[in-house]
């Protein structure tokens, strides 16, 4: 399959080694990885903060990058950025697109998928092949969970991991509290959530704390390296990518 | 013709400037600020509502068609909104067909002034009321007072917080701030001749309240109510409780006023099938509420013998306008929003400065009052106090997409507000991601953030507006090479090429393989 990969703009400039992963695995599976490269940013900040006027040369421009007929299908190692392409760029697009941005948007929906959905929805395989021998909890990003209705997919990746030990996150399904810009213009009520999220992480004694999307983690990696914890944050796709072959290494977490 | 209906039509109003209870005097961060720092809120919050989510959860998931009973309250009150015009004459005709006066209020002003003039009437200076969450919302009490007529809450809750002359931090457990110690003191200093041993155990501040709250039902005549539902068809007004004291005060007195939002109205008393099921096991995870009253006019020789609905609008038409705000006018109080939400949780009721707190507070208070950007209005900063994590749409039993709600006000808001920093960063941002080869220069410029992070390659002090952020979490330097410049790269390239060739080798083996191999 031809695979188009959107690295977000988070993931291109600050987390590359989730989208390296995913580009990794996905080639690994036997899959044609593409990268647009006039792509950027879908423009899920702007909607959040509250403007839609101005994102709308990024959502024209998502749907150029990724329009093309040859792409069978769009992946992002991000829930909350899939959920704007599904979610948002239609609400922009009928605001104030013309004819052709709405369909180009309604062509990229259909075809966007975030990581895990596309593995196991449409690629149909749980079991990647990966190895990971360490303590793993998974926190289920809002996006995630409600946007997209990933439910156990993640996990299922997960439990087929050859000699992970997963471990249940108690009150997973809770906020961390990142938010966007919500951490940081109500930095105050983010950091009372993201103290009780980090006490059930390092509750689980986890080595790892994983989710699927990097801002999420930089929330809670952000917290935890405050705290010198012992756990430190990865993206699902970094352990998705992780074999016998190539592990990947944990570093010492800072303490 | 009048001279209103000459040129464009006048934009319906909101609930006016200054008046109710409708807007705090500080912004969501400032107000949120000083809750966070009150330990005993937030242990009290932390519990209330993790017990009645789990409740919540129990009853809901135990009817085999919740979703179903979800999609036809959605369906009920939005083919209520889209004909309410005609429902509420329906209503009026119906109430008055059968002995009851119906009073239309532009606003909380308007609502106050009749109520104040009906109750005048009677000769009454007490009223005895049902928790209402719409004479709330207008400051009836406080508007009474100022004219000399006292108004006795007669909830249990509503009553401590009354007492205490505090307002309400919850929809439904308006009192969920204060523990039991709290509510001995209260009652020992603010109920006159109060027994002076007694003590926090709940069943006796219960009998407290009683003693005092009989002594006011058996001797005032005029009752103030809200009003959960209206049904048009009939011109039947209902009241859902789970104590009692509602029912008293609809039956007793002599005179009943009834002041309800217009959005109660439902269009047929079969629909109340829906919500009598969907209102329980929402707000307080119970299967039914234990006081269902409903009363039709006056029936002679039964019952209070002159009835009065007041309709209130006080900014809902000015919500029915919007397109996308409407929704929000589905909201049956329940409150099942405000107990799944993190914000809440921590926050409080109080940090909103509105009657309606948490999510659906977010939402409606803006829509009622105004966001007005001229006068830095606090209400502008209650669609932000959202992470729109969405676990209050998945809560609310009439489907109200909050999440997608909130980030229209926030576009309204914006929109509205002129030119700020952060617009201009915004649109600069957008300027800049909309043209890739731009965006890669800066890109590799933010990879000069490298040397100003500590040694520990983090971020550890922000300039503001970071500086909040960055008080607790570090956050990471930026890494020597972005994404697309690896994939670029020789590495990169090399990288993915040997994936592929693993795949072209058979893949790395799945676990079954592995331990086929191992064995």
């Amino acid at each position: 399959m031809r695979i188009g990969l959107f690295a977000t703009c988070l993931g291109d400039t600050l987390f590359p080694e989730a989208v390296k992963s995913t580009a990794v695995l996905l080639a690994r599976l036997g899959h044609d990885v593409v990268f647009p490269p006039g792509q950027t940013c879908c423009g899920q900040m702007h909607v959040n903060t509250g403007y839609q006027r101005e994102p709308v040369p990024l959502v024209r421009n998502f749907a150029e990058q990724f329009g093309d007929a040859s792409i069978d299908a769009v992946v992002m190692p991000s829930g909350s950025c899939a959920g704007s392409v599904r979610h948002q760029h239609e609400i922009i697009a009928e605001r104030y697109g013309d004819a052709a941005l709405r369909a180009g948007v309604a062509t990229v929906k259909a075809k966007t998928y975030e990581l895990s959905e596309l593995l196991v929805d449409v690629l149909d395989v749980s079991d990647v092949g990966a190895y990971f021998p360490h303590r793993v909890t998974y926190h289920p990003t809002c996006h995630s969970l409600r946007m997209l209705r990933v439910g156990d997919k993640p996990l299922r990746l997960l439990r087929a991991v050859d000699s992970i030990d997963l471990a249940e996150l108690p009150e997973a399904d809770a906020c961390c509290g990142f938010g966007g810009t919500f951490a940081v213009k109500n930095a105050e009520t983010s950091t009372a959530m993201l103290q009780d999220k980090m006490r059930n992480v390092t509750a689980t004694g986890a080595a790892v704390c994983t989710a699927g999307d990097s801002s999420c983690l930089m929330h809670i990696g952000g917290g935890l390296s405050r705290i010198t914890s012992g756990t430190r944050t990865l993206h699902l796709a970094q352990i998705l990518s992780s074999t016998r072959t190539s592990p990947h290494v944990l570093t010492e977490a800072a303490r | 013709m009048s001279a209103t209906f000459l040129g464009m039509p006048a934009t319906p109003p909101r609930s006016p400037y200054g008046t109710g209870n409708l807007r705090g005097d500080r912004k969501f961060p400032a107000a949120a600020h000083d809750e966070l720092r009150n330990e005993q809120l937030r242990g009290n919050l932390g519990r209330a509502t993790r017990t009645i989510r789990a409740k919540r959860l129990t009853v809901t998931g135990e009817l085999p068609d919740w979703e179903e009973l979800r999609d036809a309250g959605s369906a009920i009150k939005t083919d209520t909104m889209n004909r309410l015009p005609e429902l509420l004459e329906e209503l009026e005709r119906n109430v008055t067909a059968r002995g009851g006066t119906v009073h239309w209020a532009r606003d909380g002003v308007e609502a106050n002034e009749i109520v104040a003039r009906l109750i005048k009437e009677t000769g009454s200076e007490e009223v005895i009321k049902v928790k209402s969450m719409a004479t709330q919302e207008i400051g009836l009490n406080e508007h009474l007072e100022s004219l000399g007529i006292t108004a006795h809450e007669t909830d249990l809750a509503e009553l401590i917080v009354q007492l205490a002359h505090d307002k309400p931090s919850h929809i439904l457990v308006p009192a969920i701030h204060r523990n039991r110690d709290e509510i001995r003191q209260i009652f020992l200093k603010e109920i006159p001749g109060v027994d002076p041993s007694l003590d926090n155990v709940p069943a006796h501040l219960a009998a407290a309240a009683r003693v005092y709250l009989r002594e006011k039902f058996m001797t005032t005549e005029v009752a103030v109510s809200g009003a959960n539902f209206g049904i048009a068809e009939t011109g039947t007004l209902s009241v859902v409780e789970s104590e009692g004291n509602g029912r008293m005060c609809l039956t007793l007195p002599d005179t009943l006023i009834t002041v309800m939002g217009i959005e109660k109205v439902l269009p047929r008393y079969q629909d109340l099938e829906v919500f009598l099921q969907l209102l329980p096991r929402s707000s307080t995870g119970e299967r039914m509420n234990p006081y269902t009253s409903m009363w039709t006019g006056v029936t002679p020789g039964d019952g209070p013998q002159t009835f009065h609905l007041v309709l209130l609008d006080n900014g809902r038409t000015a919500a029915l306008a919007d397109r996308i705000g409407r929704e929000a006018l589905n909201c049956i109080r329940c409150s099942a929003c405000l107990n799944v939400c993190p914000v809440y949780e921590r926050t409080g009721g109080h940090a909103y400065g509105s009657t309606y707190p948490g999510p659906i507070g977010a939402v409606l208070t803006p829509q009622l009052a105004g966001m007005d950007a001229a006068r830095d209005d606090p209400n502008s900063s209650l669609p932000y106090a959202s992470s729109l994590c969405g676990a209050c749409f998945d809560a609310c039993p009439v489907k109200i997409d909050i999440p997608s709600l909130l980030v229209e006000l926030r576009h309204q808001h914006t929109e509205r507000s002129g030119t700020t920093a952060e617009k201009l960063a915004m649109k600069a941002a957008a300027g800049v991601m909309s043209r890739p080869k731009v965006y890669t220069a800066a890109q590799k410029a933010s990879g000069l953030g490298r040397v100003l992070a500590g040694r520990d390659g983090k971020f550890s002090h922000l300039p503001p507006p970071f500086s909040g952020w960055s008080e607790s979490r570090d956050t990471p330097a930026p890494p020597e090479q972005t994404f697309r410049a690896w994939l670029a790269s020789a590495e990169g390239a090399a990288t993915m090429r040997a994936a592929a060739d693993e795949h072209t080798r058979g893949g790395q083996p799945t676990r079954d393989q592995q331990q086929e191999e191992d064995k």
